[in-house]
């Protein structure tokens, strides 16, 4: 391809981004009333995270589980719609008119929408600790996409650590895989689990799953540490020594407590999920800080409809509650948006989301109760050190960042210029809870450190793939600038 | 320039309020591509630009701390026939302002940037160029402003500013007011409308910069690199970043700030640079941000008196601002301190609306 037309430009009714159930609730959702949709997904297969397929290439089947038939379902649901599954595809700008620019294996893709509906998902929060950058440290998330779509354990040995309903999830997956559990670390106590039971009563099912989970681990004798962080972890031999100790409710470690070392090869550790905010903070949604779904969240209406014209917010990215309830946040979305192109009227738009607003609201007491044991504890940026490195991109330590807020710094924007704190490859999704969470104290809360204002692109893009085959006389250059 | 105008005024004896509606130097002065460079500099203020280069590398013995300025050298290149003749005819006038740019061959060329496209067919050299890491700029002034004694409010609206017997009411929002003898307007592409307060008006443009920041690779250029139109500033970090730059336009205005890039203009800024530099298509863009710039009518900058309101003054509109900013500051201090300016001032009242636009008056250097 060259010359300046490089896009193959489409014109459609709306555009998701994210194929997860979210994306695929909405697209299908959509879809059914009569919108032309297309799904944009950097995956080779819709699922998102939690129904992630296996890629083809590795020649194994997904285990026969509730989770896999669901996520088959799915893709079979996507499949046999009318939406335009656009997968592979990296959308890296959204411009104010909705336009989605995105590089897929063909080169640039630019669709024109009249609406768009993010779908996502979230980001996990991991708070650094001294030597949360070394070989054998992931995120539970990681651990996850390891065990669910490639069926590889993420070390011989592996301590799981962290808050949330991923904890049990990671440590059963890896028993059942024939791997070892060395330690299972909750900063969550027994009375935090038990505070969510009455909710997630609403989901019998789940809660029973969640039972078999400690159970399977009480046979296994894994230990159960509640209510303990970890503070460091340093190399020790081929492995890993990860020390822990007790803390409070907040995450703050107990003065009188003991540290404890475990051995094993991995740690995987994680804080929580984050809602991923990247589009709408870009296009300039109003946001909202709500930390028991998560943290920022674009404000929206019962329907998803955020303060943008045009633009909806749907599954964990509107509000982290869980894989279930994303599904029926899609539909809903998905069927206000066909609602608004004119395509279907306001009583039939009620009719149709009907059945998904009952099953939302069911869904999501237990999502939401799962959901607030991930809630960020400020409390633990005490396992930051000053020499911790909480910029793993750009090696800023949270001695700079600190002397950065002594001589001034009190918005992250300002925080980030001085530090270079979120400059790098991750643009931020890394170190951004860390940094917010230290200036937050410095300044007084979250709603007041505000957020990174959102930038293109999206994700990183390679240059190459941005500029194409092309001539000098393919470059439209602009008029020389005065004398 | 508002900041170096404060800093001057408040160490020559004056006390001194610096009042920014946001954080220090977060808007051109903190986002701009950071070029020190002669080449993109209009001709008129060459002999300015050179005295602020020397002031950026010099920064940690005036300002206290740096802005991790480099002084490396600086192409700009002609890849066509007519770009040759702008080169020449650019080099030729920016020569005359006492530039040291001089004309080489693309075997030279390739000796000073061997990562050069070898289909460059000539280019200009100069020894004065470099650049400096811009969002630094807050952090090093406020410590000095700071140290100087005034005082800085940072996130504090101005709404408008009235005159009074003896001097101004500048009025906040929240309610609290300033009393001031004197007031300096330092408002980038704002300040048409700050002049607005004092009844003045003059027309600025505002110009949107799409800027680009590549994650870090290894070393694939050594200079600052530019094209013979001006449409491209191209250097390397030594954290291994490449920002890619030359005033390609995005989408925004004064009073929606930069608002958002228009991918047809990235795509062909970064086309620009991968030709200058091929090795950069091996690398991903991580960031693209806007500045920007005020521009006025005959694209020179408004420094010296508002016409008509004794006490007040105005900064600005410098045309590669960040290279020449503290020169400028410093001329206005030296001016309202009642010193004579080292060099001349550029009379804003050449730019008042019934004035035909491009007249010089007053102090004004010639072309």
């Amino acid at each position: 391809m060259k010359g300046a037309g490089v896009r193959a430009e489409q014109s459609v009714d709306l555009v998701v981004l994210g194929a997860g159930p979210a994306g695929v609730g909405a697209a299908t959702a959509a879809s059914s009333a009569g919108a032309r949709v297309v799904v944009v997904d950097e995956n080779a297969q819709a699922g998102g995270q939690v129904y992630r397929a296996p890629p083809g290439t590795y020649g194994i089947d997904a285990p026969d589980t509730p989770e896999a038939r669901e996520g088959a379902r799915q893709r079979a649901a996507l499949g046999e719609s009318g939406v335009t599954h656009a997968a592979g595809h990296r959308a890296w700008s959204i411009s104010r008119d909705l336009a989605v620019d995105a590089i897929g294996p063909h080169g640039l893709v630019r669709w024109t929408p009249r609406t768009l509906i993010v779908a996502a998902g979230t980001t996990e929060r991991v708070i650094p600790f001294p030597g949360w950058t070394l070989p054998g440290v992931i995120g539970l998330a990681a651990a996850t996409v390891l065990l669910k779509s490639q069926g590889v354990l993420p070390g011989r040995s592996t301590v799981v650590a962290g808050c949330g309903p991923l904890l049990a999830a990671v440590a059963v997956g890896i028993l059942k895989a024939g791997g070892r559990v060395e330690a299972v670390v909750d900063l969550a106590g027994a009375r935090d689990w038990l505070a969510g039971v009455p909710d997630m009563l609403s989901r019998p099912d789940l809660l029973r799953q969640g039972a078999g989970w400690l159970a399977a681990l009480a046979k296994a004798r894994v230990p159960l540490y509640r209510r303990h962080a970890v503070v460091a972890a340093r190399s020790h031999g081929e492995g890993l020594a990860i020390a822990i100790r007790p803390v409070d409710a907040a995450g703050a470690p107990l003065p009188s407590g003991a540290e404890r070392i475990v051995s094993a090869d991995c740690l995987a550790i994680g804080h929580g999920l984050v809602p991923s905010t990247e589009v709408t903070r870009l296009l300039g949604a109003r946001h909202g800080y709500l930390p028991e779904r998560g943290g920022w969240i674009a404000e929206t209406d019962g329907d998803f409809r955020t303060s943008v014209p045009g633009l909806f917010v749907a599954g964990d990215a509107a509000g982290i509650s869980g894989a279930v309830p994303a599904l029926h946040k899609g539909r809903i979305a998905g069927f206000a948006a066909a609602h608004d192109l004119g395509l279907i009227d306001g009583a039939r738009f009620d009719a149709l989301a009907a059945a998904d607003r009952r099953a939302l609201a069911r869904a999501e007491r237990f999502g939401r109760a799962a959901a607030r044991l991930m809630s960020p504890r400020p409390a633990l940026a005490a396992t930051m050190t000053p020499d911790t490195v909480v910029c793993r991109c750009e090696d800023v330590t949270r001695a700079e960042i600190d002397a950065a807020m002594a001589d001034g710094a009190d918005s992250l924007n300002q925080l980030k210029a001085w530090t270079r704190c979120g400059m790098g490859p991750c643009q931020g999704r890394t170190c951004g809870e860390a940094a917010a969470m230290l200036l937050a104290a410095h300044v007084g809360g979250r709603d007041r450190a505000r957020f990174w204002t959102g930038r293109a692109p999206l994700r990183p893009v390679p240059l190459a793939d941005i500029v194409g085959d092309f001539d000098y006389d393919d470059i439209p250059i602009p008029k020389a600038a005065p004398l | 320039m508002g900041s170096t105008a404060a800093l001057f005024l408040a160490r020559g004896g004056m006390s001194t309020a610096l009042i920014d509606r946001g954080p220090l130097c977060r808007e051109a002065s903190g986002v701009n591509a950071g070029t020190l460079t002669l080449h993109m500099t209009r001709a008129a203020l060459i002999p300015y630009a050179i005295r602020g280069w020397e002031m950026w590398q010099a920064a940690e013995d005036w300002l206290g701390r740096g802005v991790a300025a480099r002084a490396v050298e600086g192409l700009s290149l002609a890849f066509t026939e007519a770009e040759e003749d702008l080169l020449v005819q650019r080099a030729r006038v920016r020569q005359a302002e006492g530039a040291p740019i001089e004309l080489v061959d693309p075997v030279r060329a390739r000796e000073i940037e061997p990562g050069l496209n070898p289909a460059v067919r000539r280019a200009a050299w100069c020894r004065i160029d470099g650049f400096a890491s811009a969002y630094l700029t807050g952090r090093a002034y406020r410590h000095a402003l700071v140290d100087a004694g005034a005082d800085v409010r940072e996130g504090a609206t101005v709404k408008g500013i009235d005159r009074t017997g003896r001097g101004f009411t500048v009025r906040m929002e929240g309610g609290e007011t300033l009393a001031a003898r004197r007031v300096v307007l330092a408002g980038g592409v704002w300040l048409e409308r700050m002049l607005g307060w004092l009844g003045v008006h003059i027309p600025v443009k505002c110009l949107v910069n799409q800027l680009v920041v590549t994650e870090r690779i290894e070393p694939v250029m050594r200079t600052v690199l530019s094209i013979a139109n001006g449409l491209l500033s191209l250097k390397q970090f030594d954290n291994g970043t490449v920002l890619i730059g030359g005033g390609w336009q995005g989408i925004g205005d004064p009073d929606m700030g930069g608002r958002e890039a228009i991918p047809e203009n990235l795509v062909g800024n970064i086309r620009l640079a991968c030709h200058v530099i091929p090795a950069l298509r091996a690398t991903r863009m991580a960031r693209v941000w806007l500045g920007l710039e005020a521009e006025t009518a005959d694209a020179l900058p408004l420094l010296g008196d508002v016409p008509g309101v004794p006490g007040a003054y105005v900064i600005g509109s410098v045309h590669s601002g960040y290279t020449s900013g503290p020169w400028m500051g410093r001329l206005l201090a030296q001016h309202i301190l009642g010193a004579a300016p080292e060099m001349g001032l550029f009379d804003p009242a050449r730019l008042l609306d019934q004035t035909p636009a491009g007249q010089e008056t007053g102090e004004a250097i010639p072309l």
